[in-house]
């Protein structure tokens, strides 16, 4: 019975994530004996869905229809549903992304299918039952789940296992399933993004600042590092909750989850709720004035020392960096 | 337009985790237990706005034994009007999501409003199931509520931005911030919530799919490497060549 991987592009290129979901179906698929398949609605190339083999897949399937230009996840479901069915598959992954996030539970409850969501490695498989970690408490513990149904679902979340190349073996096909349009009932108005931006849901390196920058006006010199790094700008809440920054910046337990290669906190105490959005990151960096904020415990390297004096430094320190390599 | 709004209980956020009977069980020993606050801040206090506007009744529904009482006297005192707990110890997204799902069959309700995830499983799964079970449509992620008839416009998270969405009711939500500002009980929503209903049901007989077999901490981290405010060229190169993540 092969597996199913779904996949979603940035407007047409795949993204690291994309790749990390590929390879760790095709991995699964691997121990099983049996053949990974991915799935993808949107209609693109042959050349862009073939990159797609260079991880593992043993063939990509491409879903036509007008429909599924619309994004709906419980339509999506659906057709995900009948494709299982047709395949003779038990097992889907999902990136644990948004739309991975959306999805993944509707079919879950469709196939009643064990689902475990937001892996962080890959299954021990025992018979029918298959082990797997994830993050739970928001970062501070991990659980060991067993998922004993038949049926499975697990979504990954993204950054935490290696993709790993293969020799491209991998075809593209189209799949004909019988997609009813009138199943659809969400329908989206209109969509909007920020252009030009590196997103932070999935930046390798994110610059964040919080109380300790004083004011909006200062936010200057944290936008240019993250312009120098390539890199997002993320916030803590306080910072969002007064306006400073805008909303979609703030990280923690209540906003998003990061986990970057790399996050550098200028000015942020490292309060619990903050840690919990940002402690999969890899490496930690700490700018802050006092030496006994909380924020150096959960960190990689630290400086204390004053923003004001410290982060101008860095950036032409950073800047030097870039134009030499 | 009935509302029905899924609570859960989550560990306070400063909670200490530790774990007991050999890392298998999580220790609540001491632990102060909050409505969730994704269910609380914004999924409840939607639906009570919309409620004082344009009418109807707000629920809050809990999969939950007896010491879930206290979060839902909690939920009741911020506004609803009524509460149902299922009394089962929920065991996994799924099992809630049924038996959420089967209640939701046997009493009409025309929204049903998640949190966007528990602070303790993370899952972001028990919306999502609830909705495939009665295959109503699912909005995730929403930031932004509106009805009008029973016609919604909602904007939901996407990466890098939202997205704005219409659906007709019914259908369920997992509620992200945005959606509403969050409310302290008064003296009277306390002293109201004292008398309000709260129905216990026997719990729906189902399955589940999966087990917590272990837990165990994330490997501390080996301490902070401190570069002095004078030398920055230094952490610099620390990150390219020891790190190696620039
Ligand atoms: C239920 C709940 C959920 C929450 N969710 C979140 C969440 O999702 N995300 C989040 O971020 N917070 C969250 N919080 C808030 C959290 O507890 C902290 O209050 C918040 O993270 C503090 O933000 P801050 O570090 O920017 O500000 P502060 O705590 O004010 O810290 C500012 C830091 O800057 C340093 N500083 C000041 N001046 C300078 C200078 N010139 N140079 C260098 N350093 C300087 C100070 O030493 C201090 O450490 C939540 C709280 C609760 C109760
Ligand atoms: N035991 C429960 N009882 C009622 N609602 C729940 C329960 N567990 C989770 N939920 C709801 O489902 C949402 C998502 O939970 P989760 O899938 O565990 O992340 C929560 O924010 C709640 O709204």
């Amino acid at each position: 019975m092969p597996i199913l991987v779904f996949v979603e592009s940035a407007n047409g290129i795949f993204k690291k994530s994309n790749f990390e979901a590929v390879s760790y179906g095709a991995r699964i698929a691997d121990q099983l004996r049996t053949d990974s398949f991915v799935i993808n609605f949107e209609d693109l190339s042959d050349d862009v869905l073939k990159s797609l083999g260079d991880f593992g897949a043993s063939k990509v399937y491409r879903v036509k229809n007008d429909s599924l230009k619309n994004f709906d996840a419980g339509f999506y479901a659906k057709v995900l549903f009948d494709i299982a069915q047709k395949l003779n598959a038990t097992t889907v992954i999902f990136s644990f992304d948004y739309s991975g996030k959306a999805i993944a539970p509707v079919l879950a409850a469709k196939m009643n299918a064990g689902f475990v969501a937001g892996a962080i490695d890959l299954p021990m498989i025992d018979g029918v039952i298959m082990k797997i970690r994830k993050n739970v408490f928001s970062g501070k513990a991990i659980a060991t789940y067993a998922i004993h149904s038949e049926n499975k679902i697990v979504a990954l979340t993204p950054n935490t296992v290696v993709p790993i190349t293969t020799e491209n073996r991998c075809s593209v096909e189209n799949l004909e399933v019988a997609i009813n349009p009138s199943d659809s009932k969400v329908k989206v108005k209109e969509v909007v993004k920020a252009s030009g931006k590196v997103t932070l849901s999935d930046a390798d390196v994110v610059v964040s600042a919080g109380r300790g920058l004083k004011g909006p006006e200062n936010w200057g010199m944290v936008e240019e590092m993250a312009s120098i790094l390539g890199a997002a700008t993320a916030c803590s809440r306080p910072v969002a909750d007064i306006n400073w920054r805008p909303h979609e910046e703030h990280v923690g337990q209540t906003g998003l989850t990061v986990r970057p290669n790399l996050y550098i906190a200028l000015g942020i105490s490292g309060a619990i709720q903050h840690l919990a959005g940002v402690n999969g990151s890899k490496v930690i960096v700490v700018v802050n004035k006092d030496p006994e904020a909380p924020f150096f415990k959960a960190a990689d390297y630290g400086i204390v020392g004053d923003v004001f004096e410290v982060v101008p430094k860095l950036n032409e320190a950073f800047k030097k960096f870039k134009s030499v390599i | 337009m009935k509302f029905l709004v899924c609570i859960s209980k989550a560990p306070d956020t400063t909670t200490k985790i530790a774990f007991t009977d050999n890392n298998t069980k999580f220790n609540n020993d001491k632990v102060v237990f909050i409505v969730n606050p994704y269910d609380e801040w914004y999924a409840l206090v939607r639906a009570l706005e919309l409620k004082e506007k344009l009418g109807g009744t707000v629920t809050v529904i809990n999969v939950g034994a007896t010491d879930c009482d206290a979060i839902i006297r909690k939920a009741l005192a911020i506004g609803a009007d009524d509460a149902v707990r299922i009394d089962a110890e929920p065991i996994d997204a799924m099992f809630v999501a049924k038996q959420i799902a089967q209640y939701v069959k046997a009493n009409a309700y025309d929204l049903v409003l998640c949190g966007k995830e528990t602070i303790d499983y993370n899952g972001s799964e028990v919306g999502g199931m609830i909705a495939g079970l009665l295959d109503w449509g699912y909005v995730s992620l929403a930031s932004s509520l509106e009805l009008n008839g029973d016609l919604a416009t909602l904007n939901r998270e996407i990466a890098g931005g939202y997205e704005t969405v219409v659906v007709k009711t019914p259908f369920v939500l997992s509620a992200a911030k945005g959606m509403a500002e969050a409310r302290i009980p008064n003296m009277r929503g306390i002293m109201a919530a004292r008398t309000k209903p709260v129905a216990v049901v026997p719990v729906f007989a189902c399955e589940n799919y999966t087990t917590i077999l272990s837990y165990e901490l994330p490997k501390e981290k080996t301490g902070v490497k401190l570069v002095s405010p004078d030398n920055v060229d230094e952490l610099v190169s620390l990150l390219h060549n020891e790190a190696k993540v620039i």
